[in-house]
């Protein structure tokens, strides 16, 4: 198998002094294997792997992306700055050409942690693709970014922090929420009322294998991206469909993620959930790593493969077909909907309740977006928690417009401090952050 | 006494009471190093009664020498690689066999060999004339069992079998099947140069304990050299960065500087030590694991050849002959320092006729020129030791408390060793922007590190409670632990077996300064529950001197 070899960064943190408790997934031991087997077949000494370590990302940084209550520090510690922190040293090695593509193979995780955050969400905490995406955005220019989930669970608060955004395409591929948390991700979540189509969720049925993901990939993600031209791919790339993985119920393989990983070429890759620790992280992250660095991975399974044992049954293969196929014109009628669904209305609302499983908090929260054909809208979020705290954030996008700047601007003025505990501005646009 | 077998020359000093009693300095004879051996010891050791001596440190560039140059056995590998690199990226030679089995990073068979198979191959092998046998096995470390089963039944095929994993103690299997390669490719060489070696101090009535310098900066005892020559390669730069360790005193971040004639070889000290390699050093393209001082080498010397392309002057890589003030073909930064009046060896009309036609495409006058090359090399060779500073900070590190550590370099000294220490140092100083020092003995510091290193040794220790094993990494050994094995118990165990190694390699008892590079411990959860713990600890004699040197 001969290819051709690119640069790849690789930004690897354990992070073997953290863990959410002692027993928990999110725990010291989880990427010891792969760090064994990364070093093991000796990856670190190609010419086109080149090791980084992870900066730290910056409480601005946060708050470029969230809206932290009360406040950043109180809902962060220092490992989420660090893998925050790796994931924007991937896009800057990237943006500055120093590598090709680049890996962070970091800890903890970020993919549930949504726009406002009180706690941890499903072992996250703050959306480390989010907060990298947004920097590179503030430090390289508007880009238009693809964000590919992959992790098992639906990627449920990178799509709320990019729900309202036209310029961030988030798909996700997971297990069918009806069977796994956050239960969410079905079809109809489409985006936001400015953005629809920048929100497409593919819910696999339980034990889908390789063939299903890799037709997905194929008849779905693939050519979406064709026509949504992203500067930039992002792998979220959870590891928790793996066939071993014990929290999930999916049959994909190591050698599956490697050749997914060759086709979508992400730019970045961001490692989220996986907890098989011993049977399949160090298998796929080895075939990870040599699949974005050009290299031939096709030796790479896990000692214990067997592919009749995980092959999906053929209703689950017709059920993929067919749902690729429900998917992709639903993304074609992407322009037709808007009209249908918002009309002529001025502002959208909608009322979600958030629970922080990992911290026990449950959240009322009512999104306003200002519908706008100028910009991605104002957002203003009114929420409540049963720890108290009510807040109210006015979020002004990126590359906003006059008059939802102008509008944004007036309300975080005229919002008051007698019905909220803390009103917070959010100014994508400008990189201002304001807290009253 | 410490000797130095160089690529240029031989050097040896003795050392009473800790001060240079003699030096001596030969050329060496590249195709006989014995007879250099002979040479200098004769100047060394005529009126001294080699009775007195305590004993004897060689560095010698034999190892590095034969595989540089190629003069290596033909050696038949055979690997158990399992599932991950294709065999592709794995094959070091012609005589490379793949065979199935595998070990999992926990130490586990995953799946067995075939001896049937193994002893075609040795036979294969005995029919090609193949005398050398390397055997490696993923993660044979963790558990050498199938690296063992092999041995046995080829034992009869070939004369000589190197073990992957007691080579080293780390993971990386390309680089063990690398080092085991070279281990077995220049064994038949490397022996028989012990042998002459002894014979030769037999014959000068050295009978005190004789030791060869690793590419660590430590000793082995010249006995127990014989199977792992590999560790001998790139003494040569190890000696000299002992020798200036054992004539300084600070405890202080420091550059050390060799610059000789064709490289300049840069170390960095933290506090005080040198440092090693992060996994193994380099030789020749190969990456191995042989444990070595982190020394980086650039192209650029007193005598590397000096052109001018396109108007701007090139200095280096390459070595085309002595500077032309000493009879060389080419103009080289030491004609430069001589023009300049920086030193006063050589012929300096010979120099300025070197640089003249330089100066001309320069449109300057021949001191213009000069100065410009002798800048232009100064700023090489300091700008090498910034990146090869800021290359050790960005280190990689996997804790969020070594992360918030962040400890910078901040070098309070330059040492400079070398031909053209002197006339360097000080403009090199200026330019890292901290004192510089020229140790007393600069010009034998490389015999006198080697008189004064003491032996090193690493272990590395893996416990595993789940399992009930613990593994000896360097050693092979695969013990039964408890339960409730702690982690007080592993770094106990790993300080008594690194005691016993590093006795076992001539170490005196005296001199073993061991110390805990590594201590993790991992709750291994399975389910809901933590059934076991993992437990990693590795343990250093770290490079060293028995004693430094008086001033
Ligand atoms: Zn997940
Ligand atoms: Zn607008």
């Amino acid at each position: 198998m001969l290819k051709k070899e690119r640069k790849t960064g690789l930004i690897f943190f354990p992070a073997f002094d953290w863990a959410i408790s002692p027993t928990h997934p999110e725990r010291e031991e989880r990427l010891l294997y792969t760090q064994d087997q990364v070093f093991e077949e000796g990856l670190l000494d190609f010419d086109s792997i080149i090791e980084f370590k992870p900066g730290l990302a910056t409480v601005g940084d946060v708050n470029r992306v969230h809206i932290c209550v009360p406040d950043t520090r109180s809902v962060i510690t220092e490992s989420h700055l660090v893998s925050a922190g790796g994931a924007i040293t991937a896009a800057e090695k990237v943006m500055k050409r120093e590598v090709d593509n680049a890996f962070a193979l970091v800890r903890p995780p970020g993919h549930h942690a949504m726009l406002v955050v009180r706690g941890a969400r499903g072992f996250c905490n703050v959306n480390i693709e989010a907060i990298m995406v947004e920097y590179i955005r503030k430090h390289y220019g508007p880009r238009r970014v693809a964000i590919v989930d992959t992790d098992c669970h639906h990627g449920d608060g990178t799509q709320d922090i990019y729900w309202n955004d036209p310029n961030t395409l988030c798909i996700s591929i997971h297990q069918d929420g009806r069977t796994l948390y956050p239960g969410t991700g079905f079809h109809r979540e489409f985006g936001g009322p400015n953005a629809l189509g920048a929100t497409i969720n593919i819910p696999l049925p339980p034990r889908t294998s390789d063939e299903g993901f890799l037709y997905i990939l194929d008849h779905v993600i693939l050519p979406i991206l064709d026509e949504f031209k992203p500067d930039l791919v992002i792998n979220s790339a959870g590891q928790d469909n793996h066939y071993s993985d014990p929290i999930t119920d999916m049959c994909f393989t190591a050698q599956g993620y490697a050749l997914l990983n060759d086709r979508l070429s992400p730019h970045i890759a961001v490692l989220e959930g996986g907890y098989s620790i011993e049977k399949a992280l160090p298998y796929v992250n080895v075939g990870i790593i040599l699949a974005m660095a050009g290299l031939d991975y096709s030796n790479v399974r896990e000692p214990d493969y067997d592919p009749l044992t995980i092959r999906q049954s053929d209703e689950i293969s017709r059920y993929v077909e067919k749902e690729a196929a429900e998917i992709y014109t639903l993304w074609e009628k992407r322009g037709l909907m808007r009209e249908k669904l918002i009309g002529n209305v001025e502002y959208v609302r909608r009322k979600k309740p958030v629970y922080y499983d990992t911290d026990g908090i449950s959240e009322q929260q009512e999104e306003t977006v200002r519908v706008c054909t100028d910009c991605g809208g104002l957002v203003t979020i009114a929420s409540a928690a049963d720890t108290g705290n009510r807040i109210f954030a006015v979020i002004i996008p990126g590359q906003s417009c006059p008059a939802c700047r102008a509008k944004g601007e007036e309300i975080y003025t005229e919002t008051g401090k007698d019905k909220y505990n803390y009103v917070y501005l959010q100014d994508r646009e400008r990189d201002i952050f304001l807290v009253k | 006494m410490g000797i130095d077998v160089g690529g240029t020359h031989t050097d040896a000093v003795l050392i009473e009471d800790l001060r240079i009693k003699k030096k001596a300095k030969v050329i060496t004879n590249e195709r006989d190093l014995l007879d250099s051996l002979w040479r200098v010891t004769d100047d060394l050791l005529r009126e001294e009664n080699p009775e007195r001596l305590e004993r004897v440190v060689l560095s010698t560039t034999i190892s590095t020498n034969a595989i540089v140059q190629g003069k290596t056995d033909r050696v038949g590998m055979i690997l158990v690689s399992g599932p991950g690199l294709s065999p592709s990226l794995l094959r070091i030679n012609e005589d490379c066999h793949f065979i199935p089995g595998y070990v999992n990073h926990r130490g586990m068979e995953i799946a067995g060999i075939d001896r049937d198979n193994v002893s075609r191959i040795g036979e294969r092998f005995q029919r090609d004339g193949i005398d050398h046998c390397g055997i490696v096995g993923k993660f044979s470390i963790r558990n050498p069992q199938q690296e063992i089963e092999i041995r046995e039944t080829i034992a009869t095929h070939v004369r000589h079998v190197s073990l992957g994993h007691r080579m080293a103690g780390r993971l990386n299997f390309p680089r063990r099947i690398a080092t085991t390669f070279l281990n077995e490719a220049i064994r038949e060489i490397y022996t028989n140069f012990v042998k002459q070696v002894l014979d030769l101090m037999h014959l000068r009535n050295v009978s005190v304990p004789i030791y060869i310098l690793k590419a660590d900066g430590g000793t082995i005892d010249i006995a127990q050299s014989g199977e792992f020559p590999v560790q001998t390669i790139l003494s040569g730069p190890a000696a000299s960065i002992m020798g200036i360790l054992s004539m300084v005193e600070s405890r202080d971040d420091a550059i050390a500087l060799d610059i000789g004639g064709t490289t300049t070889d840069i170390a960095v000290f933290a506090g005080g030590v040198p440092l090693l390699e992060a996994v193994g050093v380099t030789i020749f393209g190969h990456k191995t694991l042989v444990r070595g001082l982190r020394i980086r080498s650039i192209g650029v010397g007193g005598d590397s050849r000096v052109r001018c392309e396109d108007g701007r002057i090139v200095i280096g890589p390459e070595r085309e002959g002595p500077a032309a003030a000493f009879g060389g073909p080419f103009p080289t930064p030491t004609d430069a320092m001589i023009v300049l009046g920086l030193t006063s060896i050589g012929e300096r009309e010979r120099a300025k006729g070197a640089l003249l036609p330089l100066s001309r495409h320069m449109q300057c006058s021949v001191l213009e020129a000069a100065k410009t090359i002798f800048e232009q090399t100064c700023e090489k060779i300091a700008s090498a030791c910034l990146d090869e500073m800021e290359a050790i900070v960005n280190r990689p590190v996997y804790t969020i408390h070594e992360i918030l550590e962040d400890r910078r370099l901040e070098p309070k000294i330059l040492y400079v060793v070398g031909g053209s220490a002197r006339p360097m140092a000080f403009r090199l100083g200026e330019m890292l922007g901290c004192p510089v020092y020229i140790p007393e003995h600069a010009e034998v510091a490389n015999a006198i590190g080697a008189a004064l290193a003491r032996t090193t040794a690493e272990m590395t220790i893996l416990a595993d409670t789940e399992q009930g094993t613990l593994t000896i990494g360097e050693e092979g050994d695969r013990i039964v632990i408890p339960p409730q094995f702690t982690r007080e118990d592993a770094i106990g165990i790993a300080k008594e077996k690194l005691r016993e190694r590093a006795i076992k390699m001539g170490a005196k008892e005296e001199d073993l300064e061991i110390e805990v590079t590594e201590d993790q411990e991992f709750n291994m959860v399975r389910g809901f529950y933590t059934t076991g713990k993992n437990i990693r600890v590795r343990a250093q004699v770290k490079p060293g001197l028995i004693a430094s040197l008086r001033t």
